[in-house]
């Protein structure tokens, strides 16, 4: 870094929001534990979020070995079948990703790379872990209560979701509830820092515009989580009123056993309006984030500008706005007006248009470029491959014609791990090993590192490629056993089996990575502060890991965009954003 | 879900304004060195508890655009049978309107530097925010002794749920109030206290915005006015 003298930055006002009354910490317990610094705060939740999606994978483990291998595990039932994938999935999409990519790299990478010394609201801040803890013990606790977990898919459908017969009626369903509505009001604590900390808390000099695509990613999909999460809300509180209190907001009239039940005149279909009204855009809460980062890493990593920063940041925006006028893709199946069809599928076909561009201009980044296969570009590169495979496949679904027969098949299951699932999952793995040194100052391993890529994905690749056949044959999803069916030749239970001892491999791979974190943190080599050369602002602190308050004395001043890669005429081939111009350069210091 | 669409086009047109504010078709690539417009400088000069609070209030109208939604699609099943509107609940609102007034009036005795009214203009203001909120109760249990029970009918299930979440809002809201009640007490300076204030006032409005949206809505007058809205436009 340079030094600038003070007459440089005459022209410059004074940074108003910089210097935030700082917490600081007294004891160590509000240190390390009730810690009110984001980078704390970031680590608590991505330790949590893991955690729990270990539990996941164990879920996925346990329903695989089922499928492929069924009769074989006679303590898997048919109806802890169906709480295993319930559970497997609503940890997966909420308890995992959108906690990993908002809660964890949010409140690391937010603060950082906007040149912040905290989030504005760290009091809340701290909150929103606390109470997302308490939504995943509550969680967790369904597992021990009678009757277990609620089996009623991750959608939550009612009725079945609440009536007697299905797994968790009791206690399982209730909890649940309880535990989503908690997720969601931490989530709104942590996501209002993240909004105003990017709209509030930018340094000097960091315009909009010159925001790395993380940040954009994560702003917009927290905007929309902020906006989507109520509704998720609204049809928990009203399902636990029709559980708890009787009311018949969505339950209709039943018989059941031959009786006439308490319930009458609701309407399911109003909940899955609600249900998808947030779930879809909750894929891209998912997504956006994912966009972001591996923009970045790929822009890092190729030594080279993103190609068309400014369509990328007009795509992330517009594919948020969009995703809220799509939702009813979702219910092709359940009955609606054949013209809302036509206009949901084509909202649907719209959306990847922007998808589209931001695929391109990933591949133009790439073109050309000063390629280094490092584990992060390695993971970035899995990431557009499956991500451009799961969503050729989702435009086959978002076609009303197309989705119906394929409807709750496996090709469904393929597809939605496949952009979902596998492809954010990606860059969650290459973005901990691009962060990695910053966080504990230390490299996670490469040769485990390089073990478990292509573990992970040439298993993941096993894994789903061949559900989509399976899907093609009409192998219905979310069956415990398929039996003697038909029209399922007995080649397909051979595939199934291959698929699961896949699963079994894949999940092996997690375990290594899990130990090289753990390795590393102590045997790791030492990083330094900027192990990837890289231009954000994050990697330029005078501390790693970074100090509480992030800067030295003063913050930061930003010059330039992020993506000043292999700049033509300049000393390195990166130029750091704090990096003043030749021009305000005093003669004779060299940058 | 029309009003939850109706309700996000509007955040999406303030977005949309904000962004064209924000010089998005800037060539970033080429604009090395200074740039004025950042935090600080021009466009944000708002302190961060205010954004911080619009941004949630944004989160709170989109609740209510959902429970609103909810509303008017589980009305139109044929077993909906609407429940009379108890007198109390007028007078309720009259408490509420009080409530905001009474902190304008505090909001404004904070900008003149009138510190003994701003200590009673937010007493006022919690005080009959209280009694909105035991009106409220009352309300319940007029309803319960005349035989509207909340699992009876949607109706009935809706209008408890729907004060209810409006309540909490308000109880909410008081704690922060009474916060800002003890500091005002206490006698911390009126220009420390201005912020807290504001912030009160905003949240209190928008409530009662909410409120009134509401009870046109549990009223049956929001059904009128679309219905006169949709002869208009045919
Ligand atoms: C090793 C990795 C994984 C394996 C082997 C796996 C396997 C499975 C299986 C076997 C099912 C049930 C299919 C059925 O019978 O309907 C399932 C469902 C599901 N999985 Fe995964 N999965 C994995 C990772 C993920 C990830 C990373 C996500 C994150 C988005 C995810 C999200 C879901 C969802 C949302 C469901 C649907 C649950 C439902 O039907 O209610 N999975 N998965
Ligand atoms: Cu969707």
């Amino acid at each position: 870094m340079v030094d600038v003298p003070s007459d440089v930055l005459a022209g410059i006002p004074p940074a108003e929001v910089g210097e935030v009354d700082l917490y600081h910490p007294r004891s160590w317990w509000t240190r390390y534990v009730f810690s009110q610094d984001a980078k704390v705060i970031a680590v608590q939740y991505a330790i949590t979020a893991m955690a729990i999606g270990m539990v996941a994978l164990v879920l996925s483990w346990l329903m695989r070995l089922q499928l492929g291998f069924p009769g074989t595990f006679s303590f898997i039932d048919p109806s802890q079948y169906l709480q295993f994938i319930t559970m497997h999935g609503m940890i997966m999409v909420i308890y995992l990703l959108t906690a990993l990519f908002l809660g964890g790299f949010g409140n690391y990478l937010i603060p950082l790379m906007v040149g912040a010394r905290d989030m504005v609201f760290p009091y809340a801040n701290m909150l929103s872990y606390w109470i997302y803890l308490l939504a995943v013990l509550v969680l967790v606790a369904t597992f021990f209560v009678p009757g277990g977990p609620t089996g009623a898919g991750w959608t939550l459908y009612p009725p079945q979701a609440i009536l007697s017969g299905s797994p968790g009626q009791e206690a399982g369903i209730i909890m649940m509830l309880l535990s989503l509505i908690l997720f969601i009001i931490g989530f709104t604590m942590g996501g209002l820092n993240y909004v105003v900390t990017v709209l509030q808390g930018r340094t000097r000099g960091m315009t909009l515009m010159r925001l790395p695509l993380t940040v954009w990613g994560i702003f917009t999909a927290t905007v929309m989580a902020l906006l989507a999460f109520p509704a998720l809300f609204v049809a928990s509180v009203m399902m636990l009123f029709d559980r708890l209190l009787g009311t018949s907001f969505f339950m209709p009239t039943l018989v059941e056993m031959g009786q006439l039940g308490k319930y009458g005149g609701g309407s399911p279909l109003l909940f899955q309006h609600l249900f998808w009204f947030f779930g879809h855009p909750e894929v891209y809460i998912v997504a956006l984030p994912a966009f972001g980062i591996v923009s970045d890493l790929i822009s890092t990593h190729a030594r080279k500008n993103i190609f068309g920063y400014r369509m990328m940041v007009w795509a992330i925006v517009g594919i948020g706005a969009m995703s809220f006028v799509v939702w009813a893709h979702h219910m092709y199946v359940s009955g609606m007006n054949p013209k809302f069809g036509f206009f949901f599928a084509t909202t649907t076909l719209i959306i990847a248009i922007p998808t589209a561009i931001k695929v391109y201009n990933w591949i133009l980044t790439l073109w050309r470029g000063d390629i280094h296969l490092t584990i992060p570009m390695l993971f970035a590169l899995a990431f557009i491959i499956t991500f451009v495979n799961g969503g050729l496949t989702g435009l086959f679904l978002g076609n009303v014609v197309v989705d119906v027969p394929l409807s709750d098949t496996m090709f469904v299951v393929a597809h939605f791990h496949m952009v979902m699932g596998v492809a954010p999952i990606m860059v969650v793995f290459g973005a901990i090993y691009h962060w990695y040194p910053k966080v504990t100052g230390r490299m996670l391993n490469e040769t485990l590192g390089r073990f478990h890529f292509w573990v992970t994905f040439l298993g993941a690749y096993a894994i789903f490629f061949p559900m989509h056949y399976l899907g093609l044959l009409g192998v219905p999803r979310r069956y415990h056993d398929i039996g003697g069916t038909a029209f399922v030749p007995a080649s397909a239970h051979d595939l199934n089996a291959f698929m699961s001892i896949a699963a079994l491999i894949v999940g092996f791979a997690q375990l290594v990575f899990v130990f090289n974190m753990i390795w590393s943190l102590f045997k790791g080599k030492e990083a330094g502060g900027n192990p990837w050369n890289a231009t954000t602002l994050e990697w330029q602190t005078p501390q790693t890991p970074p100090a509480h308050g992030n800067w030295g004395k003063e913050l930061p001043v930003v010059y330039r965009w992020a993506y000043d890669y292999s700049v033509p005429g300049a000393a390195r081939d990166f130029i750091p954003q704090n990096e003043p111009p030749a021009s305000l350069t005093p003669k004779g210091a060299h940058p | 879900m029309t009003a939850i669409v109706l309700f996000m086009a509007g955040i999406a047109a303030i977005a949309g304004w904000w962004l064209s504010q924000q010089r998005l078709a800037a060539k970033p690539w080429l604009e090395e060195g200074v740039v004025g417009d950042f935090p600080g400088g021009s466009s944000m000069s708002l302190p961060a508890a205010k954004i911080g609070l619009g941004v949630f209030l944004a989160v709170v109208g989109s609740l209510f655009a959902l429970f609103i939604s909810a509303y008017s699609m589980r009305m139109q099943l044929i077993d909906w049978r609407s429940l009379p509107v108890p007198g109390l609940v007028w007078f309720n609102t009259g408490v509420l309107i009080v409530s905001s007034g009474a902190l304008q009036w505090a909001q404004v005795s904070a900008h003149r530097g009138d510190s003994e009214n701003v200590l009673t203009g937010l007493l006022a203001s919690g005080v009959s925010a209280v009694v909105f909120l035991i009106g409220q109760l009352l309300v319940w249990q007029q309803l319960n002794t005349g035989g509207y029970f909340l699992a009876a009918n949607p109706a009935n299930a809706f209008f408890y749920l729907i004060t209810s979440v409006h309540g909490l809002h308000l109880l909410g809201g008081l704690v922060a109030l009474s916060r800002t009640i003890v500091k005002a007490w206490r006698g911390v300076e009126i220009s420390r206290l201005r912020l807290s204030v504001e912030l009160c006032t905003m949240y209190w409005h928008f409530l009662l915005l909410v409120w009134l949206i509401l009870l046109a809505l549990l009223t049956g007058w929001a059904d009128d006015f679309v219905t006169i809205c949709r002869q208009l436009l045919t």
